[in-house]
């Protein structure tokens, strides 16, 4: 059997793209998710589209006990890769759902993975958490220490089997970026993601960055002197 | 956010909406007038509404399949391309396919499309058992021939003027092979041409292109391609289905490319690959119904100024003589495109305002100009003249006169419309220009 893939957030865009993108190749899914009604549509979805299994589990990650998606999952996944984020406007909504939730729920996915002796954690930050930027830095401070958080683990468990992926998507065509207008040749679709994370799964990758400028752009304004930067309202 | 059909022409600033879910539809019904939109392959301005175009993309979900009957039940977002990538491999076809993957079922079922075996297997509405409809006022009704049928055969080519479709369930048709057995026909002139399409009306699938650039003896010359769905026994041995990573035109070309010369080089190109005898030959499928679909974006060789479809179809009996002084008139501007289709309809029933009809429908492409959309309003007159009508889904440019004039069952939709409360409400901007 192909391994077990767990998508937390599995109804967001990038998490629809990859479980399809992972069904196609006969893996199957656990998809954890707080819209139970959307969840059923996605994994019969999934069902009909591939012939795989397809679990599917209620999930809040502000809930007081979001980690206990851990414990039971029959089959146990060897692969989970986390989507859960929002944009918005209530400061401690964003840290809570884009910093401490998903990193809470994280640690609990590398105590298991550790367990069972091996798998890949996947944690989808941002490029907005390589520098906090005027327009956004609440939601850019949660992605960097979401980063941050992920850059510990995956030294934690360097020797070990379990890996720890990176994954900064730069601007994806998604509900969360509904209505901006973004720069075509920056921003990719989800099924793009879904291909980077597969390869950097199959390439061992530490830190993704979907479109590779955005490398180089994340790279050069880490660059800029706070001086310089302030200044640029960026 | 900026919005146009395939033609590019027209582009206008829509707001939009994205729609995850039939009940994120609800909270938008508040906001009239408002239209559906899947990929936008309409040519003209059937999926544009400035005030609101909701997005169907995300409404892409397949909701059951039954293995022994074939029954296909899925939400109006999902595309033709999903369904085929889908349900080929099973051996599962759909039953009328446009000539392109790149529509979504709502699209199929608003402009009724007709495919190469529409003479066969009439257009895509006729292969419909239900519908689920989300009217103006949010009730969400299901709909089917048998069930609340005047609502479905207004909803059957109705262009989204009755409301948001969320769902369809249709038939796919089992084949055994993916593959199609074809063969190509010359016919030197219009007459030959017809003669060509009668002797294949026992052929699934039968289309021709025709050269709109040469008159004279030559006066629609055609290349008239027939095909049968390919028999396991027929295909050469290690035959595989094809993957080919589609090009993508990358820039706005620019206009002078599509002037009468280019497109005349392209014709002979064409016309000098033709075999002398037809020769059968076995294609996948993709190459046979989606030549296009090759190159993504192809549109965008018309430049920024964009194009309009003319697709017409004239009765069979009038017709030949209709298509005769369309093709003369075409032919004497010299504005003809490179992209002409010549097909044969057969006579079976659709929606109210359905397109097809038993006759001769001929589709080309013009690049939008002061002289060409003249030319376009001669070519509305030879039409009327000989009892034809427009294709809404390729229109961006008639007049509410020539709609009238080919669609007696108009004042029949219109009434099912303002019943079901969708007058003004569910509006696109062809229903506008339209007077619909
Ligand atoms: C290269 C090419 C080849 C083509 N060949 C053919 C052909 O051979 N035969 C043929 O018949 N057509 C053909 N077409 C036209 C195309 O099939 C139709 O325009 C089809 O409607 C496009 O589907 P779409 O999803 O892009 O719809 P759109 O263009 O987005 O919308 C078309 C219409 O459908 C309505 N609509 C879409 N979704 C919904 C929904 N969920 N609920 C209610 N209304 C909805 C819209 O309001 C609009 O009126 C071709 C187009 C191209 C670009
Ligand atoms: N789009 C971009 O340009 C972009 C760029 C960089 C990074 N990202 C990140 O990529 C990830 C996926 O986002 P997306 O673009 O695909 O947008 P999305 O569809 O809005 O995905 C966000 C997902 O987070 C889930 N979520 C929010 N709060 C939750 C909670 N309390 N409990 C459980 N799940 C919750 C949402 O659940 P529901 O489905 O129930 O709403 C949704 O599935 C996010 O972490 C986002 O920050 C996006």
């Amino acid at each position: 059997m192909k391994p077990v893939v767990l998508l937390l957030g599995a109804t967001s865009d990038m998490g629809r793209a990859v479980a399809r993108a992972y069904a196609a190749q006969g893996h199957p899914l656990h998809l954890a998710a707080r819209d139970a009604a959307r969840l059923a549509l996605d994994a019969e979805d999934l069902r009909l589209r591939s012939g795989v299994d397809v679990w599917t589990h209620p999930f809040d990650v502000l809930a007081e006990d979001a980690a206990s998606i851990m414990t039971g999952l029959a089959p146990p996944p060897s692969i989970v890769i986390c989507f859960v984020g929002m944009m918005g406007t209530d400061p401690q909504l964003i840290m809570r759902t884009n910093y401490t939730g998903p990193a809470m729920v994280l640690e609990a996915a590398a105590d298991f993975l550790q367990r069972q002796g091996g798998g890949v954690l996947v944690g989808v930050s941002s490029v907005a958490g390589d520098r906090g930027r005027a327009g956004n830095y609440v939601y850019g401070s949660a992605k960097a220490g979401l980063t941050a958080y992920l850059s510990g683990l995956r030294a934690r468990l360097h020797g070990s089997k379990v890996r720890v992926v990176t994954v900064k998507p730069g601007f994806v065509h998604t509900r969360m970026t509904e209505g901006m207008d973004l720069p075509k040749a920056l921003t990719a679709q989800p099924d793009e993601v879904a291909r980077a994370i597969m390869e950097a799964l199959e390439q061992g990758r530490d830190v993704v960055y979907v479109r590779p400028v955005w490398r180089l752009i994340m790279t050069i304004i880490r660059l800029l002197p706070e001086p310089v930067f302030k200044r640029l309202r960026i | 956010m900026k919005l146009a059909g395939w033609g590019n022409f027209p582009r206008m600033s829509c707001r939009v909406a994205t729609l995850g879910a039939a009940d994120e539809a609800q909270s938008w019904l508040d906001q009239p007038p408002m239209i559906a939109r899947g990929l936008g392959r309409s040519y003209g301005d059937a999926a544009l509404q400035p005030n609101l175009t909701l997005l169907t993309r995300r409404l892409d979900h397949i909701l059951a399949f039954d293995p022994v009957t074939g029954l296909l039940s899925c939400e109006a977002g999902v595309t033709l391309e999903t369904i085929l990538d889908v349900f080929l491999p099973r051996g599962w076809l759909p039953p009328v396919s446009p000539g392109t993957k790149f529509v979504t079922l709502g699209g199929m079922v608003a402009a009724d499309v007709h495919g190469k075996n529409h003479h066969k297997a009439g257009s895509f509405g006729g292969h419909v058992r239900s519908l689920r409809l989300m009217l103006a006022d949010g009730r969400v009704v299901e709909c089917g021939p048998d069930v609340e049928p005047e609502l479905f055969w207004a909803t059957i080519g109705g262009m989204g003027l009755t409301g948001l479709i969320l769902s369809v369930s249709f038939h796919l048709l089992p084949v055994h092979t993916a593959f199609i057995r074809s063969e190509v026909l010359c016919a030197p002139n219009l007459e030959a041409a017809f003669d060509a399409f009668e002797a294949s009306a026992g052929w699934t699938y039968t289309v021709a292109w025709i050269d709109c650039l040469t008159g004279g003896r030559n006066l629609g010359r055609c290349l008239l391609t027939r095909g049968e769905l390919a028999e396991p026994d027929e295909l050469p041995p290690g035959l595989l289905p094809r993957r080919k990573r589609p090009k993508r035109v990358p820039v706005d070309l620019p206009n002078w490319v599509l002037n009468r010369w280019s497109m005349r080089a392209f014709n002979t190109l064409y016309y000098n690959m033709a075999p002398a005898k037809p020769r059968p030959a076995i294609m996948d499928l993709d190459s046979f119904f989606y030549p296009l679909d090759a190159l993504l974006e192809w549109n965008r060789i018309y430049g920024r100024n964009g194009f309009t479809q003319y697709q017409c179809v004239l009765p069979k009996p009038a017709g030949r003589e209709g298509l005769r002084h369309l093709l003369a008139t075409i032919q004497k501007s010299g504005f003809g495109s490179f992209l002409a289709v010549l097909k044969l309809f057969g006579g079976h029933a659709g929606g109210c305002l359905s397109f097809p009809m038993e006759g001769y429908t001929l589709a080309l492409d013009f690049p939008v100009r002061p002289p060409t959309l003249a030319l376009l309003h001669e070519l509305d007159a030879i039409v009327a003249d000989h009892a034809g009508r427009l294709y809404l889904a390729k229109d961006a440019r008639t007049t509410p006169g020539m709609l009238r004039k080919g669609y007696p069952r108009l004042v029949g939709f219109q009434h099912i419309r303002d019943q079901w409360g969708a007058t003004g409400r569910m509006q696109s901007l062809l229903a506008e220009r339209l007077d619909l």
